[in-house]
Protein backbone atom coordinates (compact mmCIF):
# COMPACT_ATOMS: atom_id res chain seq x y z
CA UNK A 1 0.00 0.00 0.00
CA UNK A 2 2.53 2.77 1.15
CA UNK A 3 5.01 1.28 -1.53
CA UNK A 4 2.02 1.71 -3.85
CA UNK A 5 1.86 5.10 -3.17
CA UNK A 6 5.33 5.80 -3.03
CA UNK A 7 5.44 4.38 -7.02
CA UNK A 8 2.60 6.83 -7.89
CA UNK A 9 4.42 9.99 -6.71
CA UNK A 10 7.76 9.09 -7.99
CA UNK A 11 5.81 8.33 -11.52
CA UNK A 12 3.95 11.45 -11.43
CA UNK A 13 6.91 13.70 -10.47
CA UNK A 14 9.17 12.01 -13.23
CA UNK A 15 6.65 12.37 -15.82
CA UNK A 16 5.85 16.24 -14.56
CA UNK A 17 9.96 16.42 -14.62
CA UNK A 18 10.30 14.73 -18.33
CA UNK A 19 7.37 16.90 -19.76
CA UNK A 20 9.03 20.24 -18.61
CA UNK A 21 12.71 19.10 -19.71
CA UNK A 22 14.25 16.25 -20.85
CA UNK A 23 18.22 17.51 -19.78
CA UNK A 24 17.28 18.26 -16.10
CA UNK A 25 15.34 14.80 -15.83
CA UNK A 26 18.31 12.84 -17.39
CA UNK A 27 20.88 14.45 -14.71
CA UNK A 28 18.14 13.19 -12.38
CA UNK A 29 18.35 9.80 -12.93
CA UNK A 30 22.08 10.26 -13.26
CA UNK A 31 22.24 10.97 -10.15
CA UNK A 32 19.83 8.63 -8.81
CA UNK A 33 21.73 6.14 -9.92
CA UNK A 34 25.30 7.51 -8.68
CA UNK A 35 23.88 7.64 -5.21
CA UNK A 36 22.54 4.77 -5.54
CA UNK A 37 25.66 2.67 -6.43
CA UNK A 38 27.67 4.77 -3.94
CA UNK A 39 25.70 2.94 -0.94
CA UNK A 40 24.93 -0.15 -2.25
CA UNK A 41 28.13 -1.77 -0.70
CA UNK A 42 27.00 -1.05 2.80
CA UNK A 43 23.47 -2.11 1.76
CA UNK A 44 24.44 -5.42 0.58
CA UNK A 45 26.55 -5.91 3.84
CA UNK A 46 23.77 -4.84 6.68
CA UNK A 47 21.19 -7.07 4.56
CA UNK A 48 23.61 -10.30 4.83
CA UNK A 49 23.85 -9.67 8.43
CA UNK A 50 20.25 -9.13 8.97
CA UNK A 51 19.52 -12.38 7.64
CA UNK A 52 21.99 -14.34 9.90
CA UNK A 53 20.94 -12.15 12.78
CA UNK A 54 17.17 -12.67 12.58
CA UNK A 55 17.34 -16.46 10.88
CA UNK A 56 19.05 -16.85 15.15
CA UNK A 57 16.22 -14.65 16.62
CA UNK A 58 12.86 -15.73 15.54
CA UNK A 59 9.58 -14.64 17.20
CA UNK A 60 10.04 -17.80 19.82
CA UNK A 61 12.57 -16.79 20.92
CA UNK A 62 11.40 -12.95 21.53
CA UNK A 63 8.36 -14.28 23.28
CA UNK A 64 10.13 -16.36 25.52
CA UNK A 65 12.28 -13.52 26.98
CA UNK A 66 9.49 -10.85 26.77
CA UNK A 67 6.57 -12.97 28.70
CA UNK A 68 4.80 -12.62 31.63
CA UNK A 69 6.35 -11.23 34.59
CA UNK A 70 9.73 -10.51 32.96
CA UNK A 71 9.94 -7.32 34.96
CA UNK A 72 13.21 -5.04 34.47
CA UNK A 73 15.16 -7.89 33.00
CA UNK A 74 12.00 -8.33 30.21
CA UNK A 75 12.49 -4.81 29.72
CA UNK A 76 15.86 -4.64 28.72
CA UNK A 77 16.36 -7.78 26.86
CA UNK A 78 13.17 -6.29 24.86
CA UNK A 79 15.25 -3.18 24.21
CA UNK A 80 18.19 -5.39 23.32
CA UNK A 81 15.92 -7.28 20.65
CA UNK A 82 14.30 -4.02 19.13
CA UNK A 83 18.56 -2.44 19.07
CA UNK A 84 19.55 -5.44 17.12
CA UNK A 85 16.35 -6.47 14.78
CA UNK A 86 15.69 -4.99 11.85
CA UNK A 87 11.86 -5.50 11.14
CA UNK A 88 9.43 -3.46 9.15
CA UNK A 89 6.53 -1.93 11.27
CA UNK A 90 3.88 -3.73 9.25
CA UNK A 91 5.55 -7.22 10.25
CA UNK A 92 6.12 -5.85 13.66
CA UNK A 93 3.17 -4.26 14.81
CA UNK A 94 0.84 -7.76 14.64
CA UNK A 95 3.98 -9.74 16.09
CA UNK A 96 3.91 -7.40 18.81
CA UNK A 97 -0.04 -7.04 19.18
CA UNK A 98 -0.03 -10.99 18.91
CA UNK A 99 2.87 -10.88 22.12
CA UNK A 100 0.73 -8.59 24.13
CA UNK A 101 -2.17 -11.02 23.85
CA UNK A 102 0.35 -13.78 24.44
CA UNK A 103 1.00 -12.31 28.17
CA UNK A 104 3.82 -10.04 26.93
CA UNK A 105 3.36 -6.13 29.49
CA UNK A 106 3.34 -3.61 27.55
CA UNK A 107 6.09 -1.74 28.79
CA UNK A 108 8.52 -4.92 27.55
CA UNK A 109 6.74 -4.33 23.91
CA UNK A 110 7.24 -0.66 23.91
CA UNK A 111 10.52 -1.23 24.42
CA UNK A 112 10.96 -3.47 21.27
CA UNK A 113 8.96 -1.48 19.43
CA UNK A 114 10.55 1.72 20.39
CA UNK A 115 14.09 0.47 20.06
CA UNK A 116 13.75 -1.66 16.37
CA UNK A 117 12.35 1.56 15.14
CA UNK A 118 14.81 4.38 16.40
CA UNK A 119 17.81 2.08 17.27
CA UNK A 120 19.68 0.43 14.72
CA UNK A 121 22.74 -1.24 15.79
CA UNK A 122 22.89 -3.40 12.10
CA UNK A 123 22.73 -0.38 10.25
CA UNK A 124 25.19 1.52 12.33
CA UNK A 125 28.02 0.98 9.35
CA UNK A 126 26.00 2.73 6.96
CA UNK A 127 24.69 5.70 9.39
CA UNK A 128 28.43 6.06 10.01
CA UNK A 129 29.06 6.45 6.87
CA UNK A 130 26.46 9.25 6.39
CA UNK A 131 26.91 10.75 9.78
CA UNK A 132 30.16 10.11 10.86
CA UNK A 133 31.33 7.83 13.54
CA UNK A 134 30.93 10.53 17.04
CA UNK A 135 26.60 11.66 15.99
CA UNK A 136 26.14 7.84 14.60
CA UNK A 137 26.99 6.50 18.11
CA UNK A 138 25.68 9.57 19.86
CA UNK A 139 22.44 9.20 18.07
CA UNK A 140 22.34 5.52 19.00
CA UNK A 141 22.82 5.21 22.42
CA UNK A 142 20.90 8.49 23.14
CA UNK A 143 17.78 6.72 20.95
CA UNK A 144 18.84 3.45 23.39
CA UNK A 145 17.99 5.02 26.66
CA UNK A 146 14.88 7.36 25.02
CA UNK A 147 13.57 3.88 24.28
CA UNK A 148 13.85 2.69 28.20
CA UNK A 149 11.99 5.83 29.53
CA UNK A 150 9.27 6.18 26.52
CA UNK A 151 8.88 1.96 27.85
CA UNK A 152 8.19 2.89 31.01
CA UNK A 153 6.00 6.06 30.13
CA UNK A 154 3.89 3.75 27.53
CA UNK A 155 3.47 1.14 30.28
CA UNK A 156 2.38 3.52 32.50
CA UNK A 157 0.09 5.19 29.94
CA UNK A 158 -1.78 2.28 29.18
CA UNK A 159 -2.07 1.06 33.01
CA UNK A 160 -4.03 4.23 33.28
CA UNK B 1 36.08 6.85 -6.51
CA UNK B 2 37.71 3.67 -5.11
CA UNK B 3 38.25 0.57 -7.46
CA UNK B 4 35.42 -1.53 -7.41
CA UNK B 5 37.33 -4.53 -5.86
CA UNK B 6 37.88 -2.36 -3.06
CA UNK B 7 34.51 -0.75 -2.34
CA UNK B 8 33.11 -4.02 -2.23
CA UNK B 9 35.78 -6.09 0.04
CA UNK B 10 33.47 -5.70 2.86
CA UNK B 11 30.54 -7.03 0.76
CA UNK B 12 32.57 -10.21 -0.43
CA UNK B 13 33.85 -10.78 2.85
CA UNK B 14 30.76 -10.50 4.64
CA UNK B 15 29.22 -12.98 1.96
CA UNK B 16 31.65 -15.59 2.84
CA UNK B 17 30.67 -15.47 6.62
CA UNK B 18 26.99 -15.93 5.22
CA UNK B 19 28.07 -18.83 3.01
CA UNK B 20 29.95 -20.29 5.83
CA UNK B 21 27.13 -19.44 8.49
CA UNK B 22 25.24 -21.45 6.29
CA UNK B 23 26.97 -24.55 5.88
CA UNK B 24 27.53 -24.82 9.34
CA UNK B 25 23.98 -24.03 10.57
CA UNK B 26 21.83 -25.82 8.16
CA UNK B 27 19.42 -25.12 11.10
CA UNK B 28 19.17 -21.83 10.07
CA UNK B 29 19.94 -22.41 6.57
CA UNK B 30 15.82 -21.71 5.04
CA UNK B 31 15.11 -19.41 7.31
CA UNK B 32 18.10 -17.03 6.61
CA UNK B 33 17.74 -17.54 2.48
CA UNK B 34 13.73 -16.53 3.58
CA UNK B 35 14.91 -13.50 5.11
CA UNK B 36 17.96 -12.49 2.36
CA UNK B 37 14.75 -13.10 0.04
CA UNK B 38 12.72 -10.76 1.75
CA UNK B 39 15.11 -8.07 2.32
CA UNK B 40 16.15 -8.20 -1.01
CA UNK B 41 12.46 -7.53 -2.25
CA UNK B 42 11.95 -4.92 -0.01
CA UNK B 43 15.39 -3.00 -1.49
CA UNK B 44 14.36 -3.63 -5.08
CA UNK B 45 10.80 -2.38 -4.30
CA UNK B 46 11.48 0.52 -2.20
CA UNK B 47 14.74 1.87 -2.73
CA UNK B 48 14.90 2.81 -6.15
CA UNK B 49 11.57 5.08 -6.20
CA UNK B 50 13.27 7.06 -2.73
CA UNK B 51 16.12 7.79 -5.19
CA UNK B 52 14.57 8.53 -8.10
CA UNK B 53 13.31 11.05 -6.00
CA UNK B 54 16.25 12.20 -4.71
CA UNK B 55 17.49 12.84 -8.50
CA UNK B 56 15.01 15.08 -8.97
CA UNK B 57 14.78 16.98 -5.69
CA UNK B 58 18.45 18.00 -6.38
CA UNK B 59 17.96 18.91 -10.11
CA UNK B 60 14.76 20.86 -9.40
CA UNK B 61 14.83 22.03 -5.93
CA UNK B 62 17.20 25.70 -5.81
CA UNK B 63 19.32 25.72 -3.05
CA UNK B 64 18.00 28.77 -1.76
CA UNK B 65 14.52 27.38 -1.42
CA UNK B 66 15.68 24.77 1.33
CA UNK B 67 18.13 26.92 3.15
CA UNK B 68 15.33 29.71 3.57
CA UNK B 69 12.74 27.00 4.87
CA UNK B 70 15.17 24.25 6.51
CA UNK B 71 18.18 26.60 7.07
CA UNK B 72 20.25 27.46 10.15
CA UNK B 73 17.82 30.48 10.61
CA UNK B 74 14.71 28.70 9.62
CA UNK B 75 14.16 28.48 13.60
CA UNK B 76 10.52 26.59 14.71
CA UNK B 77 9.20 26.37 11.01
CA UNK B 78 11.97 24.71 10.12
CA UNK B 79 11.78 22.36 12.64
CA UNK B 80 8.28 21.62 11.97
CA UNK B 81 8.67 21.04 8.63
CA UNK B 82 12.16 18.60 9.18
CA UNK B 83 9.23 16.65 11.60
CA UNK B 84 6.61 16.53 9.15
CA UNK B 85 9.09 15.54 6.51
CA UNK B 86 10.41 12.86 8.61
CA UNK B 87 6.81 11.29 9.96
CA UNK B 88 5.37 11.25 6.52
CA UNK B 89 7.96 9.40 4.57
CA UNK B 90 7.50 5.52 3.87
CA UNK B 91 10.48 3.04 4.23
CA UNK B 92 12.94 1.65 6.70
CA UNK B 93 15.40 4.25 8.87
CA UNK B 94 18.36 3.50 6.03
CA UNK B 95 16.21 5.12 3.57
CA UNK B 96 16.40 8.43 5.61
CA UNK B 97 20.21 8.98 5.35
CA UNK B 98 20.85 9.53 1.53
CA UNK B 99 17.86 11.91 1.94
CA UNK B 100 19.09 13.46 4.89
CA UNK B 101 22.54 14.09 2.59
CA UNK B 102 20.93 15.82 -0.54
CA UNK B 103 19.10 18.08 2.62
CA UNK B 104 21.94 19.00 3.98
CA UNK B 105 23.86 19.71 0.46
CA UNK B 106 21.03 21.93 -0.06
CA UNK B 107 21.60 23.68 3.06
CA UNK B 108 19.29 22.51 5.45
CA UNK B 109 20.51 22.75 9.01
CA UNK B 110 22.18 19.89 10.95
CA UNK B 111 19.52 20.49 13.95
CA UNK B 112 17.04 20.66 11.12
CA UNK B 113 18.60 17.29 9.49
CA UNK B 114 18.79 15.41 13.24
CA UNK B 115 14.60 16.32 13.45
CA UNK B 116 13.97 14.45 10.68
CA UNK B 117 16.25 11.17 11.17
CA UNK B 118 13.94 11.06 14.41
CA UNK B 119 10.64 11.28 12.91
CA UNK B 120 11.87 9.22 10.44
CA UNK B 121 13.05 6.27 12.32
CA UNK B 122 9.94 6.67 14.43
CA UNK B 123 7.06 8.53 14.35
CA UNK B 124 5.22 7.10 11.11
CA UNK B 125 2.13 8.74 10.33
CA UNK B 126 0.74 6.50 7.68
CA UNK B 127 1.78 3.39 10.74
CA UNK B 128 -0.26 5.35 13.62
CA UNK B 129 -3.76 3.69 12.44
CA UNK B 130 -2.39 0.59 11.76
CA UNK B 131 -0.29 0.88 15.61
CA UNK B 132 -3.42 1.75 16.99
CA UNK B 133 -5.25 -1.29 15.88
CA UNK B 134 -2.64 -3.77 16.80
CA UNK B 135 -1.51 -2.47 19.98
CA UNK B 136 -4.73 -0.10 20.74
CA UNK B 137 -5.15 3.87 20.49
CA UNK B 138 -3.60 4.39 23.85
CA UNK B 139 -0.39 2.69 23.20
CA UNK B 140 -0.18 4.61 19.79
CA UNK B 141 -0.48 7.80 21.14
CA UNK B 142 1.16 7.59 24.19
CA UNK B 143 4.25 6.89 22.29
CA UNK B 144 3.94 9.53 19.53
CA UNK B 145 3.78 12.11 22.37
CA UNK B 146 7.01 10.76 24.07
CA UNK B 147 8.38 10.07 20.67
CA UNK B 148 8.24 14.03 19.65
CA UNK B 149 10.04 15.06 23.05
CA UNK B 150 12.27 12.99 22.82
CA UNK B 151 12.68 13.48 18.93
CA UNK B 152 13.35 17.14 19.87
CA UNK B 153 16.11 16.41 23.12
CA UNK B 154 18.10 14.05 21.19
CA UNK B 155 18.43 16.23 17.98
CA UNK B 156 19.43 19.24 20.61
CA UNK B 157 21.65 17.27 22.53
CA UNK B 158 23.57 15.58 19.40
CA UNK B 159 24.15 18.72 18.10
CA UNK B 160 25.59 20.05 21.48
CA UNK B 161 28.00 17.07 21.59
CA UNK B 162 29.41 16.63 18.20
CA UNK B 163 31.75 19.97 17.54
CA UNK B 164 31.19 22.17 14.74
CA UNK B 165 34.66 20.92 13.04
CA UNK B 166 32.46 17.30 12.54
CA UNK B 167 29.14 18.68 11.36
CA UNK B 168 31.15 20.49 8.93
CA UNK B 169 33.34 17.93 7.83
CA UNK B 170 29.64 15.78 7.21
CA UNK B 171 28.68 18.60 5.32
CA UNK B 172 31.63 18.76 2.99
CA UNK B 173 30.94 14.50 2.65
CA UNK B 174 27.38 15.61 1.56
CA UNK B 175 28.36 17.27 -1.14
CA UNK B 176 30.45 14.67 -2.34
CA UNK B 177 28.13 11.72 -1.87
CA UNK B 178 25.09 12.76 -2.70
Amino acid sequence: MDTLLLYLVTAICLLWSYLKNREKTRTAMKKAFKAFENILPQFLVVFLLVAMGMAVLDTETISLVLGKNSGVFGVLAASLIGSITLIPGFVAFPAAAALLQGGAGATQIAAFISSLMMVGVVTLPLEIQFFGKRAAFLRNLLAYVFSLIAAVFVGWAVSL
Amino acid sequence: MKPVLRRYAAVMATAAVFIVFLLLLPLYRVKAVEIIGFQAETMLLVIPPIFVLLGLLDVWVPREQIMRFMGPGSGARGGLLAFLLGSFAAGPLYGAFPVAAVLMKKGASFNNILIFIGAWSTTKIPMLLFESSALGARFALARLAIDIIGIIVIAAAIEALVPAEEVRRLYAQAEKMA
